[in-house]
């Protein structure tokens, strides 16, 4: 579905990306997992077209998007919750929905997608009016899934979706992940938390300062020495 | 004195409303960009100029065909408009997409300065092109409105003199309203206005909602510019006389107004430019009185910029802005 080959980018002159092969295959949970300024989310931003890349291809249902802009690339259906979540915090809950189906003409469709997201997320449903910037961590996480979610999205690609949060709250966001997969929803997940990552993935890869170091099925990198010492201490 | 002041209230009112309305409309144009782009387009008051000599130049064409006397001068007046800021809208447009969206990414102050540069060069291509075509840069345009209504303001108290208004002055409030109020329902309930929303607070995030920023900036210029066009159009047609100079303290006023209100925030523009024509308009009528005849009416501008000034020291931020906070 999904293949980097040999990706490299850049900030200004410096090298974040060093010949990255990475690919996800159709229904699958793929993990990428590294630490602090390993270069996991310059790769989400290479995928979605925030960040320029310099060489190498990155090739999504047999077509390549390599540099296509962010608005182009999210209507193929990738979509890319950052980092942080990036709610607007000035919009209401519903128009943060709203955004997330900005390309949708049909009022109906957006409605029923509306209606799908509180499915997963009920919530949301009491706090329409409600300014985003005004909900707490976890809510704005499960804000910034539902609107991804408004796109109807076939690669789902998360940044980091447990920073900050209660573990209880994280354990929920994790469920909700699986669930989205078994809908048939394909998962590039980006996380610190190697552990809970790998355990609901189906394959991960580990990169270090720009680079692929490991890749593998999830429950083999679990038990890797390598990955143990320096991601699972 | 107090009585003094009370008399001339009506007059106050009526003229600082007008003209308020006018710094509000523009000051909406910088309000908005700022608020999308953090640029503060210096630019805009000369697109202001350029909409009342385009508006007056249409005029003055169609008064050569005789359509002017033949048709109702408000049907004129819309049409007028219309036309201006549609050129206005697609100036401000290609302004942008010619000189600043290849600065997007360079430090603030050369985008600034590059607004400051096209705002002589839309001040020397007006003055050519008036020159090459009437032989002075300073131009009169016919009168679409000549009466006078007189509002009996001494018929509601006593206290109040009677004020007295142009039509052209109703004309001009009433149009300057319903762009604010035009505007303010595509920003708050439109898609696109939405989306300029977003843009203004996130445009990488927006940028992940499939939604097209470079498109959303364009339409946010072609609106910013055609207001002020259409302002310049409303301008002329109020005062008549008009040269390629008046965009600079207007807009340099109307920015002030931006400022007041909070700038990014367009209700906030709205506040600030009724605020300072009203402020200004007041000085004019009472600063002799105020001041036991040392100021006169010529120190009004020092007066409302000395508001200016007090206000932003107690709320940098703007009466409606809110206060600078560190993004995440
Ligand atoms: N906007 C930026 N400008 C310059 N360097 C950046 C920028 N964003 C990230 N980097 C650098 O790129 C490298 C990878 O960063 P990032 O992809 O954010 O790491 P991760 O998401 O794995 O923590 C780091 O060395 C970081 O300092
Ligand atoms: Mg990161």
């Amino acid at each position: 579905m999904l293949q980097l080959k040999k990706v490299e980018s850049f900030y200004g002159g410096i090298q974040a990306l060093k010949s990255i092969d990475v690919a996800v295959e159709k229904g699958e949970i793929v993990t990428l997992i590294g630490s602090n300024g390993a270069g996991k989310s310059t790769t989400l931003k290479s995928i979605s077209g925030l960040v320029k890349v310099k060489t190498g291809n990155i090739v999504y249902n047999g077509r390549e998007i390599s540099n296509k802009p962010a608005h182009e690339v999210t209507l193929l259906g990738i979509a890319h919750v950052p980092e942080g979540r990036r709610i607007f915090p000035k919009l209401t809950v519903k128009e943060n929905l709203l955004i997330g189906a900005f390309s949708v003409k049909n009022k109906h469709v957006v409605q029923e997608r509306i209606e799908k997201v509180f499915q997963y997320f009920p919530k949301l449903k009491s706090r329409l009016d409600q300014k985003g910037g005004t909900m707490s961590g976890g809510e704005q996480q499960m804000l910034a899934i539902g609107r991804a979610l408004m796109m109807k999205p076939d690669l789902l690609m998360l940044d980091e979706p447990s920073m900050g949060l209660a573990p209880i709250i994280v354990e929920q966001i994790f469920d909700i992940i699986k669930e989205l997969n078994q809908e048939g929803i394909t998962i590039l997940l980006v996380e610190q938390n190697a552990y809970q990552a790998l355990q609901i993935a189906d394959r991960g890869y580990v990169i270090q300062t720009g680079e692929i170091r490991l890749h593998g099925y999830g429950h083999d990198l679990i038990k890797n020495e390598e990955v143990r010492e320096a991601y699972l201490a | 004195m107090l009585n003094e002041i009370l008399q001339t209230i009506p007059q106050v009112v009526i003229d600082g409303l007008t003209l308020g309305a006018v710094y509000a409309v523009i000051a909406l144009g910088y309000t908005m960009v700022y608020g999308i782009l953090e640029l503060i387009n210096f630019a805009h008051g000369e697109i202001f100029m350029s909409g009342a000599f385009i508006g007056t130049a249409i005029l003055i064409v169609l008064t050569g065909m005789g359509w002017v006397s033949a048709v109702p001068a408000i049907v004129m007046l819309i049409t007028v408009l219309v036309l201006t800021a549609v050129l206005t809208g697609l100036l401000g447009m290609g302004i942008e997409r010619v000189a600043y969206r290849p600065l997007r990414n360079a430090p603030r102050l050369i985008p600034l300065i590059t607004a400051i540069g096209i705002s002589f060069l839309l001040q020397d291509i007006v003055r050519f092109i008036a020159e090459l075509q009437k032989g002075n840069y300073i131009v009169t345009g016919p009168n679409l409105f000549k009466d006078q209504i007189s509002i009996k303001a001494s018929s509601i108290s006593a206290i109040f003199n009677d004020a007295s208004i142009k039509t052209s002055f109703v004309i001009v409030l009433v149009t300057a309203v319903i762009m604010m109020i035009g505007l303010d329902i595509f920003v708050n309930r439109t898609k696109w206005g939405m989306a300029m929303r977003a843009v203004a607070q996130d445009r990488e995030t927006a940028s992940l909602m499939t939604v097209n920023v470079n498109k959303v900036i364009s339409i946010t210029f072609f609106i910013g510019s055609a207001l002020g066009g259409a302002t310049g159009v409303l301008f002329a047609v109020q005062y008549g006389t008009i040269d390629p100079y008046i965009g600079f303290i207007l807009g340099l006023k109307a920015f002030t107004a931006a400022v007041l209100g909070g700038i990014g925030n367009i209700r906030g523009a709205m506040l600030g430019g009724l605020l300072l024509g009203l402020l200004e308009m007041f000085a004019s009528a009472n600063l002799t009185l105020l001041s036991g005849g040392v100021f006169g009416a010529e120190y009004k501008d020092v007066f409302a910029f000395a508001i200016l000034i007090i206000v932003l020291l107690f709320k940098p931020e703007g009466l409606l802005g809110k206060p600078v906070t560190e993004k995440v």
